[in-house]
């Protein structure tokens, strides 16, 4: 109790003591030692800055390798690599530092290699966090089939949209009595309004014909129902998109019978979750599609998949997923040029499939195909 | 005494039927023995339900099966035509058993209902396990080969408890309820089934990573199952990850228990994974009464009337149906059939990729039975 008391004043002297806090004495949040090369030489005054977050696991590589490529493309873009290990905040409880807060509030706009959830009390997941502090409203998954990786599914081209602050994931729960539990899904008529406008902007911005809205209002009537009218009333906003609707059953049976019917899908949170998964499954996995998150303070673009901590280090890991959601960022900050050229030379390499890494059934290493990428430049 | 006619009876049938002097001593066979008739009742349904379960009791005349069917109209967008709830439900408490085509369910209620006609007779007969076997057909190309996956599912709390309210204009809340006592229930119907029919392992579909409490309860149940049946491999897997495991690699999958939403969704996906919504068959079961219907709920409106639909699921609920009131061998006769058609090809409704329509079909069916 004692002890309680003395570590609390301490923190709120600003003196954290380094028995009971490890993260805390790690480096400092900010850092520009990671930074490309490239950030060394002078740039007019187009040259963005980005929020760089390397991530657990082989995320070090795949963001070196994301680098590389940049900077063989030469992206007026400058990196500012940030650590987001929790560290212990004022109140005691562990969370993202500040300064990568700040950084990504400054930049608008940040990359971010996979995360690794701690395991243990007290931790929200750090994944969660960043949704949260940054008001990441929308996730976008493009899932395109690749030339090169052969699947079973040859004419995916979908893009699902999910709505990300609310809906099942609302974390509102509890125990009635003993046995009982009730989860609360939240669905709100702004947040569905603000994912509804994106998914037909973003149809829009992209050449994109369709919009399908996923829903399950035959079953939740209010909730979905609600869902629904607002996506209903945005559509009638954009006539030049076709608009349908689907029951979440429906496009679960159709998308894997045929794929091609479906183009921009839009939907609350859970089914986007699933959806997303499932489409990622259909063109090879989590480690080959990319994913941006768009939010009120700026957008996040990360790779989904794992870290991966048995190939970490080992030089093995596969990029493509991280270079893609890079690309993807490209698009956001309209550098189309540079996205372009980057998409174009790593699709290329992946349908020679001369440089495949392990994932893609190839021996090549992540250095090879990163090598192979900038030389198609 | 009755019960011994009535087992003597069967057996005769069945024996005559396994001879192949197939419908005329079949049938004078059930004329004498006219009381041991079977009935169920039957639904036929929204959609193409009508067609479909048309095209059973076809193939069921022409088999001699000795079943009779007390049919009832229900329908939700239909209400004038609909029976009244109650009567159905009787029938079925009566009957024990029941087939039922696609309720087509609307997404807004004319009286303002929250629950649809399906979640009603769902929780009046307390039908609180789903059913569908789904398995790869012989003669119908997929992506996939050799799938035989049993995906049982809750069906009367979860997220379709029918429970929500707008709190201030503009924001709605719908609850899923989970209980202890009926995550229990389901666990231990998909454990018993999997012992039942040799199977080798249960993998719990959910959520917990999010719903802690909701999902964590029904994990934390069948876990609890899990550990009484020790010959019986157990496995969890959160539900976005099994969608995906589901289009890459469905063939690691055994028998799936899963919360009631999650249920519907790999139900689906793995209809899909197989030819469709128009030949995989599900039951849903309660203690007392089982109701066959197929195993992806499509109503498959578009296409009313056309006779394009395929009646392949609905006749392998009748399959079931023969199986499950004791009488294998014209469930056998039928099936065999059904496997005949489809692997010959010849006769291929539109979702298969021919161009035969259902009574086409149901023609080719009655034909190949001997």
């Amino acid at each position: 109790m004692a002890a309680r008391f003395v570590q609390k004043i301490l923190n709120q002297l600003g003196l954290i003591a380094a028995r009971d806090a490890p993260a805390a004495t790690a480096t400092p949040a900010v850092s520009q030692v990671n930074a490309t090369p490239a950030a060394s030489r002078s740039y007019s005054s187009g040259t963005k800055k980005v929020t760089l977050i390397p991530g657990d696991g082989i995320g070090p590589e795949i963001s070196a390798a994301v680098q590389k490529i940049f900077t063989a493309a030469n992206v007026p873009i400058e990196w500012e690599a940030v650590d987001v290990t929790p560290v212990r905040g004022a109140d005691g409880k562990f969370g993202i530092p500040q300064a990568a807060i700040d950084s990504v509030n400054t930049n608008k706009i940040g990359l971010k290699g996979p995360l690794m959830t701690p395991v243990g009390k007290g931790h929200r997941s750090l994944n969660l966090a960043l949704r949260k502090e940054f008001n990441l409203y929308a996730n976008v998954r493009p899932c395109r089939s690749l030339e090169g990786y052969k699947t079973l599914y040859d004419d995916v081209d979908v893009v699902t949209i999910r709505e990300n602050t609310e809906g099942e994931y609302s974390g509102i729960e509890h125990e009635i009595v003993d046995g009982v539990v009730q989860s609360i899904k939240l669905i709100t008529e702004e947040a569905s309004k603000r994912v509804a406008e994106y998914a037909f902007q973003y149809a829009k911005n992209n050449n994109r014909k369709k919009v399908t809205v996923v829903h399950k209002a035959n079953i939740m009537r209010m909730s979905d129902g609600l869902f629904l009218r607002c996506v209903r009333d945005m559509a009638q906003k954009f006539p030049e998109i076709q608009f349908e609707e689907k029951y979440l059953d429906t496009v679960c049976l159709n998308m894997v019978q045929n794929p091609g019917k479906y183009d921009v899908l839009v939907m609350p949170n859970l089914y986007g979750d699933i959806l997303s998964d499932m489409c990622a499954g259909l063109v090879g996995g989590l480690g080959l599609t990319p994913s941006g998150n768009m939010g009120l303070n700026g957008a996040l673009f990360e790779s989904v998949h794992g870290t991966a901590p048995d190939i970490a280090g080992k030089d093995l890991a596969n990029p493509t997923a991280l270079l893609l959601s890079a690309v993807m960022m490209l698009r956001h900050m309209e550098l189309n040029t540079y996205a372009d050229k980057i998409e174009r030379a790593a699709f290329e390499t992946i349908k020679e499939g001369k440089y495949l890494t392990g994932d893609l059934g190839g021996r090549a290493k992540c250095s090879e195909f990163t090598n192979e990428i900038c030389a198609k430049l | 005494m009755s019960m011994l006619a009535r087992t003597v009876g069967r057996t005769f049938m069945q024996a005559a039927a396994a001879r192949g002097v197939h419908t005329t001593s079949a049938l004078r066979a059930t004329d004498s023995y006219g009381a041991n008739r079977t009935t169920c009742t039957l639904i036929p349904g929204d959609g193409v339900g009508p067609e479909l379960v048309y095209s059973l009791q076809e193939v069921f005349k022409a088999a001699s099966v000795p079943v009779d069917f007390e049919c009832y109209f229900l329908s939700e967008i239909n209400p004038v035509l609909s029976a009244k709830l109650e009567d159905v439900v009787a029938s079925i408490q009566k009957n024990k058993v029941c087939i039922k085509g696609v309720l087509a369910t609307p997404d807004y209620s004319n009286v303002g209902d929250l629950q649809t006609l399906n979640m009603k007779l769902r929780n009046d007969l307390d039908l609180y396990a789903n059913v569908v076997h789904v398995r790869s057909l012989p003669g119908v190309k997929t992506r996939h080969t050799n799938i035989d996956t049993v995906i049982i599912r809750e069906q009367t709390e979860g997220e379709y408890s029918a429970l929500e309210h707008e709190s201030v204009p503009g924001i709605v809340e719908c609850l899923k309820i989970v209980t202890y006592k009926k995550s229990m229930r389901i666990a231990k119907f998909a454990f018993d089934y999997a012992t039942k029919n040799q199977r080798k392992k249960v993998t719990a579909v959910h959520k917990a990573n999010i719903m802690k409490l909701g999902d964590g309860l029904f994990l934390r149940s069948c876990e609890d199952v899990s550990r009484l049946y020790p010959r019986i491999q157990f496995e969890k897997m959160i539900v976005d990850n099994t969608t995906m495991q589901m289009v890459s690699n469905p063939n690691q999958f055994d028998v799936m228990v899963t919360p009631n939403l999650y249920g519907a969704i790999v139900d689906n996906l793995a209809s899909g994974l197989v030819g469709g919504a128009g030949v995989v068959a599900g039951a849903s079961y309660s203690s007392e009464t089982v109701v066959f219907e197929p195993g992806a709920r499509h109503t498959f409106a578009e296409a009313v009337g056309k006779n394009v639909a395929n009646p392949t699921a609905m006749l392998l609920c009748g399959v079931k149906l023969l199986r499950h009131i004791n009488l294998p061998t014209y469930g056998e006769i039928i099936q065999n059939a059904i496997n005949k058609v489809l692997n010959d090809g010849k006769v291929r409704t539109k979702d298969l990729g021919g161009q035969s329509t259902t009574q086409d079909f149901t023609r080719a069916i009655i034909q190949n039975m001997s």
